[in-house]
């Protein structure tokens, strides 16, 4: 066990990776030479040559594209997506190729890509750096979408990641990098499982990647009011782990579900849809979500007021304990 | 925006470089110093074969049409006109290479050895992929315009990376050159030096858009710019379109890197049987093309050579009709796909939330039982 951030968490999975399967290769701008701009993939080239640490010319649909060709002749690639807002460029190779040659081909053709995609705010940096489509992805059939929110998830979620023999999304949360925690390289749970960070009994806050650190902080801040909240670390967003979120649910009664994308048709809806219909007699409250406005990314100064934060985690908890919170009086 | 009316009209022939050609339309042999080599070992025999896949080809799109027509196919793409440009660059091919493909490469596919009925599965609506890529050496044919020239990059990345000499060739048409997905497989593959061919069919027209309208220039020549050499050649001769094609796989094998082929043809009959060519194509020009028509040209040569007598054209003929009838029975005796197939193969692992949905399907279906 070693203490490291979560940015070197990914590199020594991405290194394990390579070590383990001489058929993965890792594409992408800036990886090699640099690093990665975020060092993740830091002395990888170096150690593992360039012809299986690959920087590639600046097209991302190519980068996913050929890793479409590469895949086909039995390599298992990951794909370095520079940034979340820059992704889709190859949106289209990877909701029409990558998610469907398997079931396109009947199973013949598969497609074991790994796309490694930094994602989400709070940085104070510019639009196209701080978005978070996950939602898009886990809407796509045939494609697994992830997020790590710790050291240890995100060195056992990639190098599971990239064993998948399915093509996985995953969701890097770039505010999260720097994160220290122990990581064990030999622990291993499945991909796919959902994890219950902290037991609770009054309500239960599902919340992945970059705001799981933000609902344990809610979590902790509701404990000194005499609240008990159970954070549940969802982990995969496609397919989701309901099995858990609905045992926490028909515990508590209560649910609150927050994310930094937009609310429309994000995985807060499908969440609340399906929980809604499972735990219907056991819910005291309509499942309530706190998620990033309706609206583009906006300018740095004003990330704070889109950004899902503690005290508005706190608000939701309010609502579906029935306590006054910022709606109590207010009417459209 | 408005397109200038010349750029609908103007043919792209004003280019300067050369189009290869090794048979006039009327089946002269003409001679050509780089590329005759490269034809040295078809024999009268081994043409007539390739003659004997034209005249199949143009059988199987004929029976297919009147299939669709007959409502027993939702759709089908013709060839017709493309006959030489995909026989004769995919009998260039060895068997581990590997092809990436559109929809209309119905004769690369028979070439490759694709079963009749496996042909049209797909336009059927059976399966959404007729065949095993890998029995056949021959990706699923790419509905979205120009993605697969990507797969083929990556695919002949990965044969440098195996240090085997296979070579992959994309093949994409006229309307393709316009999208994002062709012009970064051109840069990747010239970075990487993957050994790839770029086989372009320009057939004249996307649907109803002529070639004018995707490329103000000659379209060959705009290989070059990446970095990628590049040869027009007659698509509507067999023979130049096997040199050009043996040629381009040499390069790619000896590590020489990817190479552009433009084929010029001309796409005789519709889009697909869905599409109708009167509202926009010049008689006159169909006209011309019709007089510079692949099979008729090689059957000139075959004669001419005594290759080919009445004898022989008989076999012929009755080889493409039993073929045609096999085609035509493998289509009808395709079995109709299980209901609960439709959640098979969406993943390697399935998940228990798409387990669920099938659970529940199922039980549902079984409501209609008695």
């Amino acid at each position: 066990m070693t203490e490291t951030t979560l940015a070197k968490a990914l590199g020594s999975g991405l290194r394990r990776a390579l070590e383990d399967d001489d058929r993965v290769v890792l594409m992408g701008e800036d990886i090699g030479q640099l690093g990665g701009v975020f060092r993740v993939t830091d002395g990888l080239q170096r150690d593992f040559g360039a012809d299986r640490v690959i920087d590639t010319p600046l097209a991302e649909s190519a980068i996913i594209g050929t890793a479409v060709g590469l895949a086909y002749r039995g390599f298992r690639p990951v794909c370095e997506i520079q940034f979340d807002g820059f992704i889709y460029p190859g949106f289209d190779q990877i909701v029409a190729q990558v998610a469907k040659m398997h079931y396109r081909t009947a199973g013949a053709v598969r497609m074991p890509l790994t796309i490694r995609v930094p994602y989400g705010g709070g940085i104070g940096a510019v639009e196209h750096h701080s978005e978070s489509p996950e939602a898009y992805f886990a809407h796509t059939a045939g494609l697994r979408v992830v997020t790590c929110s710790t050291p240890q998830d995100a060195h056992t979620m990639l190098r599971q990641a990239i064993a998948c023999d399915d093509p996985v999304l995953f969701f890097e949360p770039k505010r999260r990098y720097w994160t220290k925690g122990e990581v064990d390289e030999d622990y291993a749970f499945p991909l796919g499982s959902a994890r219950v960070v902290t037991a609770g009994s009054d309500a239960t806050v599902v919340a992945y990647g970059p705001l799981v650190a933000t609902a344990l902080d809610a979590a902790a801040a509701a404990s000194d009011e005499g609240i008990s909240l159970e954070v549940i670390d969802l982990r995969s967003l496609s397919p989701i782990d309901f099995e858990t979120v609905e045992a926490s649910v028909r515990k508590t009664g209560r649910l609150v579900i927050t994310h930094e994308a937009q609310q429309s048709g994000g995985l807060g809806a499908e969440l609340a849809a399906t929980l809604t219909d499972r735990c219907f007699f056991d819910l005291e409250a309509p499942p309530q979500r706190v998620t990033g406005f309706d609206v583009p990314y906006p300018a740095a100064r004003l990330e704070d007021h889109f950004l899902p934060d503690l005290d508005r985690i706190l608000d939701a908890v309010d609502r579906v304990l029935g306590r006054a919170n910022s709606l109590s009086g207010w009417s459209a | 925006m408005t397109i200038a009316d010349e750029s609908r009209s103007t043919p792209l022939m004003d280019a300067a470089t050369e189009t290869v050609q090794l048979l006039d339309p009327q089946g002269v042999r003409t001679d050509h110093p780089l590329y005759d080599s490269l034809i040295d070992d078809l024999t009268p025999e081994r043409i007539l074969a390739l003659y004997e896949d034209m005249v199949v080809v143009r059988r199987i799109d004929v029976e297919a049409t009147a299939l669709q027509r007959q409502g027993e196919l939702g759709l089908w793409p013709p060839l017709l006109g493309q006959e030489a440009a995909q026989v004769g660059s995919a009998r260039a091919l060895r068997d581990d290479d590997f092809a990436f493909s559109s929809y209309r490469e119905n004769a690369v596919a028979y070439c490759r050895g694709v079963g009749l009925p496996d042909l049209v599965k797909v336009w059927r609506g059976t399966s959404q992929s007729g065949w095993n890529p890998y029995e056949v050496g021959m990706a699923t044919p790419s509905i979205i315009i120009g993605a697969q020239t990507l797969h083929a990059t990556g695919y002949a990345m990965g044969c440098v990376k195996d240090g085997v000499d296979s070579v992959a060739i994309a093949y994409f048409g006229d309307g393709a050159t316009s999208e994002g997905d062709v012009n970064e497989a051109m840069v990747f593959a010239a970075s990487f030096a993957a050994p790839v061919v770029f086989f372009c069919q320009n057939n004249h027209w996307a649907i109803s858009e002529p070639v004018g309208l995707q490329s103000r220039g000659s379209i060959a020549d705009r290989a070059p710019g990446f970095g990628i050499p590049s040869v027009r050649v007659d698509g509507n001769d067999v023979l130049a379109v096997m040199a050009v094609t043996r040629s381009a796989l040499d390069r790619a094998r000896s590590g020489g890197g990817p190479s552009y082929i433009e084929a010029v043809t001309y796409r005789m009959g519709p889009h697909t049987t869905s599409d109708d060519p009167s509202r926009y194509v010049d008689p006159l020009q169909h006209e011309e093309w019709a007089a510079k028509d692949p099979l008729s040209r090689l059957e000139a040569y075959l004669w001419s050579v005594g290759a080919l007598d009445d004898e022989r054209a008989a076999s012929i003929t009755a080889v493409s009709d039993d073929v045609a009838a096999r085609f035509r029975s493998g289509c009808l005796a395709l079995p109709e796909p299980d209901p609960l197939s439709v959640f098979d193969h969406a993943y390697v692992e399935s998940h228990s939330g798409l387990d669920r949905q099938r659970s529940q399907y199922a039980a549902y279906l079984s409501g209609f039982a008695s």
